[in-house]
């Protein structure tokens, strides 16, 4: 049985690191509340923009030709996939769900005779697919997660775009932790290009004349690519969500097992004293005995 | 006078302004237009620009960087790439970056003209927004950097 002090200084290990998990847990969920707030803002913003959209291909007849952005390619060669992950670890098994998913996505595309090249965003998966995927591995976002703006999404999005229009890739698509609750995230694949026009359903859209200006096609040319940034800025806030989600309910269950680990320790060293007091009695009791009797 | 219209202004970080408004005046992609409460339904493209609105007879600047702006049903929504009130513009920044732009078309090689030019545009128009606003004397003259 291990000595008494032993014990005691384990328990005060597992104490500071339930202090540490605790306060990880709280600062976590600062955060979501924050990126929380953002995305709703961002949403307010993303929905007049579809409401847009769907406005002008309804009026003006889409017409794939004319658009790059929006033609499927008749064979799919090369697929570009863009992983998004987190820069940090001790969200449990975030990142690895995200890493496993994309494994079997280059396993089905590598399967199927297609090429598949990738573009990571955050550190875990950076330094996973750069030990296993270093070959197909085109371009790498680090420390970036929670501090990108709307500018740095522009410049993102303009390099898939350009990866999707020059040829290099037949399609780009997307793969993110889709926030479904605090509880649970899930790896969600998504087309990002070409772009896959929403149906716009007619009652959606209110049948009044508008004064368009410049003609409704030439503006549906210019703010329709920028529709990638919109879904490319709204996918890295929900990722972020439930990186800080995950890490939460991690961090929450690691305090919880500190709790329980300090209850079973604090047990045993109960019992270990009761045991010594017990022999010391034992002692002191004999100890007189023979004294009386000598 | 007839009434107000409603101008929300939102860019992907934030919504910028949400007031009652007497009158806005953007920038379209074919120049300055106004609108005035009650106006027909209208989709327009803006460029990188000024719009101003009037509110109880004070009128307040504002730097737009591309977008749209649609009217319906009394309301205007400019959704911008970004978006500043003369007051949050930061002009130490703009200066700085039209110098960036100005050094970068100077030298011409090896560059984006396109992306250089429509960022010089930015700053210059943010300097003019704040300098509307009365927030600079003057415009700055560029310093001739090396």
């Amino acid at each position: 049985m291990p000595g008494l002090r032993d014990i005691k200084r384990k328990i005060d290990a597992v104490k500071k690191t339930q202090q540490i998990t605790r306060a990880m847990n709280m600062v976590a969920a600062a955060k979501l509340r924050a990126v929380q707030t953002r995305m709703e803002g961002f949403r307010v913003y993303a929905d007049k923009y579809k409401e847009l959209i769907s406005r002008l291909s309804m009026v003006s007849n889409v017409d794939e030709s004319s658009f790059p952005l929006l033609q499927r390619r008749e064979e799919i060669r090369r697929v570009h996939l863009v992983v998004l992950t987190a820069d940090r670890g001790l969200c449990g098994a975030f990142n690895t769900n995200l890493i496993n998913r994309a494994e079997k996505y280059i396993a089905k595309a590598k399967g199927e005779g297609k090429e598949v090249f990738l573009t990571v965003l955050g550190r875990r998966g950076a330094s996973y697919f750069r030990m296993h995927h270093r070959d197909i591995l085109k371009k790498v976002y680090e420390d970036i997660v929670g501090k990108y703006d709307y500018a740095f999404v522009t410049r993102m999005a303009k390099e898939l775009e350009d990866s999707f229009l020059s040829g290099e890739a037949d399609e780009v698509a997307l793969l993110y932790a889709r926030f479904i609750s605090v509880l649970r995230q899930e790896p969600t694949l998504e087309d990002m290009l070409p772009i896959e026009p929403e149906g716009a359903s007619e009652e959606d859209v209110n049948q009044i004349e508008y004064i368009y200006e410049p003609k409704a096609q030439e503006i549906l040319r210019q703010i329709l690519p920028k529709s990638i940034n919109v879904q490319l800025y709204s996918r890295l806030l929900e990722n972020e969500v439930s990186e800080h989600a995950a890490r939460m309910t991690a961090m929450d269950n690691a305090t919880n097992n500190c709790k329980d680990m300090i209850t079973q320790l604090t047990l045993i060293y109960n019992k270990a004293r009761q045991a010594s007091i017990t022999k010391e009695l034992m002692d002191i009791v004999g100890g007189a005995e023979a004294l009386r009797q000598g | 006078m007839a009434g107000k219209i409603l101008l929300e202004v939102i860019t992907p970080d934030r919504l910028v302004v949400r007031d009652e408004v007497d009158m806005v005046i953007a920038t379209g992609i074919d120049g300055e237009f106004g609108v005035l409460p009650n106006h027909a339904p209208l989709l327009c493209l803006l460029q990188t620009g000024e719009a101003r609105f009037k509110k109880d007879g004070s009128i307040e600047y504002m730097a737009i960087t591309g977008g749209v702006a649609e009217v319906f049903e009394n309301k205007m929504t400019i959704l911008a790439d970004a978006a500043e009130l003369a007051r949050e513009i930061d002009v130490k920044r703009a200066m700085k970056a039209r110098e960036r732009a100005l050094k970068r078309l100077r030298q011409r090689e090896k560059i984006d003209v396109a992306r250089a030019e429509a960022a010089l545009r930015r700053a210059m128009v943010r300097l003019k927004v704040a300098h509307r606003a009365g927030r600079l004397e003057s415009i700055p003259p560029e310093t001739m950097g090396e």
